[in-house]
């Protein structure tokens, strides 16, 4: 019955985005204050039946209603509770809704927030909104019905893929999602703006705190799923160029793009085409996505065809959406005259490099996801292009954009001396330099890989220290005031900071591990001590767990796991215990395991890893040697790894902080009606 | 559904595997030459697995390209020759590193082109954005404008 009402609540969810796509924008376009009003009731509206909707779903899942469909052939009465839950979104309807619920909040965020919007633009932005949700409501209840009944009811169910059996995996998605759809709220202003024909300080203002939550979002669920492929998938990599992982990450860099460009339209009266081109392409690249991910497209072009429905309908939306805003560019694009004026070397343009830099190596990662299916359409060969390619071709963007960014953030506004920003930047160049100097030395190899991107590493986190100290005056005022002043700096600078902090981090941590990891692989049997680095590696033991067993039958060392207590095991399990030692002090034990999931035939391993600021140290179990009792071991010593992670993570922190400056609350709404010339801020 | 059965089994055959990947008994005494065989795993592509190397990959058909590289490079071929070999065989779906040919020619070139016209069209756009439109000044006096530019 709450499966029936899930669904109901969906259709109804689909008639109200149908009226609220319409009613408000002709209402804008008449100038009637009634049916631009209706946008904010509907928005709310859609929101609640969504929430229902979709929390019919979490019901049926955990309450194991094996009679939907879904819930039959994606959940299992041994699943612990937490991935009941979580394989909501395990799937492809569940995800879909989840989208759609997404979007729905989003649009409820604005209706319910958005009290300082000038009514026209709001009406239509929700207008927009409610246009896309319309047509991915639709493709859910045509073609992906998450509350289809299946009879005669199973006694249990087929279970989640184990892998996705996972914390970090069910917190993914809806991170992700977060930052796919929020940039829909970017998209929706734009067309918005295109439809009004102007764009000016106070819409720059309002479209870059929702690019920046969605950015935030879309950086915690890339470094969350980044995480969850170093330690579950077996071998200690973080990232593939993987289709689906591209497809999360060309929005991330093209919104990247969008929240520097909307700077300068909010500041200084520039780039507004350009900054409503990009909030179009960010949103066209997450439905791009949507599309990669939920159609299968790029794993072959057959697979598509065999079932073509629902890759045939978001096709449609994606057409629709990305020819439609592409035309309504061209048509009404030209009118968005820039008058803010500056040279050359200024801030301006410097962002205008960032913008380049990010928007070809987008291009970059665009065009190699899609040459293998372009090429198998026009002629029929068949290519691969995976990491080795982007690693060549994507690579060289980012340290251009490395290098230019410490000298692009200290330049003013309108116009620079460059001289000027190199004679305060000399030491922290000076210093990247002895840096990348000693990392040469000290290293036994002679790749240049860590050399070079760890100097570029500390470029820019000297060049944040560099930039802190002059906007506090050290030097020029008494130390007090400075730091007076530094703490005084408006959020928005610190966030900055913190952010280009954090992409340093992250080049550092990638430097480190990908040139000095240490790998070894060999046979070995309980006793056998495997050196690895400066610590030692002692094989103690192996031991088994049957199906069943609590997850507390057997403990390792202080190790923890998300899940514990009397939480059965829904999987048989060899554990393997070993001691890390060095210089015969035992630091820690480490259980890597090799699982077996029986309702899915599937087996898994899951490694062990000793975290550390400084290192992971990673181990891995294989299969064992029948003639000689032995086990294969991989073991790995990754230096520096966790600070790719922590890096996104304080990369996300910044925007976080950034999105608290009160010049998004106060400003916006100091701005009410319409303001036809963007004074400039300076 | 037959989709969506495949797409979960490619998935799950990408995602699944239990990665042991190069196995003890495949690796070589000699370590350089285990070096290099390592390095051209890792642009070899596991014929069917999704988007995966060789050296990253636990399928058989993998471990078979594995001993098969590490086979040509005891034979004596050089890291170029056991990609040709690989390629004469499988076609060039085999490379994750797609080679420089014409067909690929737009592939390889698009970055760096793409670069290009983007500075150039950004150069316009922000010359048209200079503070005094510089259109009608000749060559020699934007040099000299240039010039007290510079020496203020």
């Amino acid at each position: 019955m709450i499966a029936e009402l899930g669904h109901f609540a969906l259709a109804l969810a689909l008639i109200v985005t149908l009226v609220q796509a319409t009613i408000p924008l002709v209402g804008a376009g008449k100038g009637w204050a009634d049916w631009m009003r209706l946008a904010t009731p509907a928005a709310i509206v859609q929101f609640a039946l969504l929430a229902f909707s979709f929390g019919a779903l979490v019901h049926a899942f955990v309450t194991l209603d094996f009679s939907v469909r879904l819930v039959a052939t994606h959940a299992n009465s041994l699943m612990p509770d937490l991935f009941k839950f979580t394989s909501t979104w395990g799937n492809h309807e569940g995800s879909m809704l989840l989208w759609v619920l997404i979007l729905a909040i989003y649009g409820g965020l604005v209706a319910v927030f958005g009290r300082d919007l000038p009514l026209p633009l709001k009406a239509r932005t929700l207008s927009v909104q409610a246009m896309i949700a319309a047509a991915f409501i639709a493709f859910i209840l045509f073609t992906s019905n998450p509350f289809e009944r299946l009879f005669p009811v199973p006694l249990d169910g087929r279970d989640l893929n184990p892998l996705l059996q996972d914390i970090g995996l069910a917190i993914h998605p809806p991170f992700l999602y977060l930052g796919y759809v929020g940039l829909s709220m970017a998209f929706s202003f734009a067309i918005a703006a295109l439809i009004e024909g102007r764009v000016d300080a106070a819409w720059a203002r309002w479209v870059r705190p929702w690019t920046l939550l969605a950015w935030i979002n879309l950086t915690i669920g890339i470094a969350l799923g980044s995480y969850w492929a170093y330690y579950e998938l077996g071998w200690g990599g973080w990232w593939f160029w993987d289709p689906v992982e591209n497809a999360s990450f060309m929005p991330w860099l093209v919104s990247a793009a969008l929240l520097h460009s909307a700077i300068v339209v909010e500041k200084r009266a520039a780039l507004k085409a350009w900054t409503i081109l990009l909030a179009i392409l960010a949103f066209s690249l997450s439905l791009i996505g949507t599309f990669i991910v939920r159609s299968g497209v790029l794993t072959s072009v057959h697979a598509f065809a065999v079932d073509p429905e629902r890759g045939v309908f978001i096709l449609g939306i994606l057409l629709v959406a990305i020819f439609g805003s592409l035309v309504l560019f061209a048509w009404r694009g030209p009118a968005m005259k820039s008058e803010g004026v500056f040279q050359p070397i200024s801030r301006e343009g410097a962002l205008i490099l960032n913008n380049l830099l990010l928007a070809v190596a987008t291009a970059v990662v665009f065009i190699g996801t899609m040459a293998p299916l372009v090429r198998e359409f026009v002629d029929g060969s068949k290519i691969s292009v995976g990491a080795p390619f982007f690693d060549l071709t994507f690579t060289p963007f980012m340290v251009l954009l490395c290098l230019a960014l410490p000298m692009g953030a200290l330049l003013p506004w309108k116009r620079g001396d460059g001289a000027k920003v190199i004679n305060k930047l000399w030491w922290a160049a000076a210093g990247a330099l002895v840096i990348g100097g000693i990392v040469l030395g000290i290293q036994t190899g002679s790749a240049l890989l860590a050399p070079v991107g760890i100097a570029l590493a500390a470029w820019i986190i000297m060049g944040v220290l560099v930039e802190l100290y002059e906007r506090g005056g050290f030097g020029r005022v008494p130390v007090g005031t400075a730091f007076k002043r530094l703490i005084g700096l408006p959020r928005a600078d610190w966030g900055k900071a913190i952010a280009h902090a954090g992409l340093g981090l992250t080049a550092l941590g990638i430097a480190a591990v990908s040139a000095w990891e240490i790998e070894d692989i060999r046979l070995a049997k309980p006793g056998d001590v495997i050196p690895l680095g400066p610590y030692e590696v002692r094989f103690e033991g192996i031991e088994s767990l049957p199906v069943g067993a609590p997850f507390n039958a057997l403990t390792c060392g202080n190790a923890s796991s998300a899940l514990k207590g009397d939480d059965e095991r829904n999987f048989e399990t060899t554990i393997g215990r070993f001691s890390l030692l060095q210089d015969g002090e035992m630091l820690a034990v480490m259980c890597p395991e090799k699982r077996f999931y029986p309702v899915q035939q599937m087996p898994t391993t899951e490694a062990a890893i000793d975290a550390g600021l400084l290192r992971d140290v990673y181990l891995v179990l294989g299969d064992p040697s029948q003639s000689t009792g032995q086990w294969a071991v991989r073991s790995y010593y990754k230096p520096l790894a966790n600070w790719i992670w922590i890096g996104s993570f304080i990369m996300a922190f910044g925007g976080l902080i950034s999105l608290t400056d009160r010049r998004f609350r106060v400003g916006a709404a100091a701005r009410r009606g319409p303001s036809p010339i963007a004074v400039p801020a300076e | 559904m037959t989709l969506m059965r495949w797409i979960v089994l490619s998935l799950a055959l990408f995602l699944a595997a239990p990665t042991y990947a190069v196995q003890p008994d495949e690796i070589l005494e000699d370590p350089a030459l285990e070096e290099r065989a390592r390095e051209i795993s890792k642009e070899l592509r596991c014929l069917v697995c999704r988007n995966e190397s060789i050296d990253d990959s636990s399928a058989s058909l993998a471990r078979d390209l594995r001993l098969l590289v590490r086979e040509r490079l005891l034979e004596g071929d050089t890291d170029a020759q056991v990609k040709t070999y690989l390629v004469d065989r499988y076609g060039e779906f085999v490379l994750l590193k797609p080679i420089f040919s014409m067909a690929n020619a737009a592939l390889w070139i698009a970055g760096p082109f793409l670069f290009v016209i983007g500075l150039i069209v950004s150069l316009y756009y922000i010359r048209a954005r200079r503070p005094e439109t510089p259109q009608t000044l000749s060559e020699e006096e934007r040099a000299e404008l240039d010039r007290i530019l510079k020496d203020r």
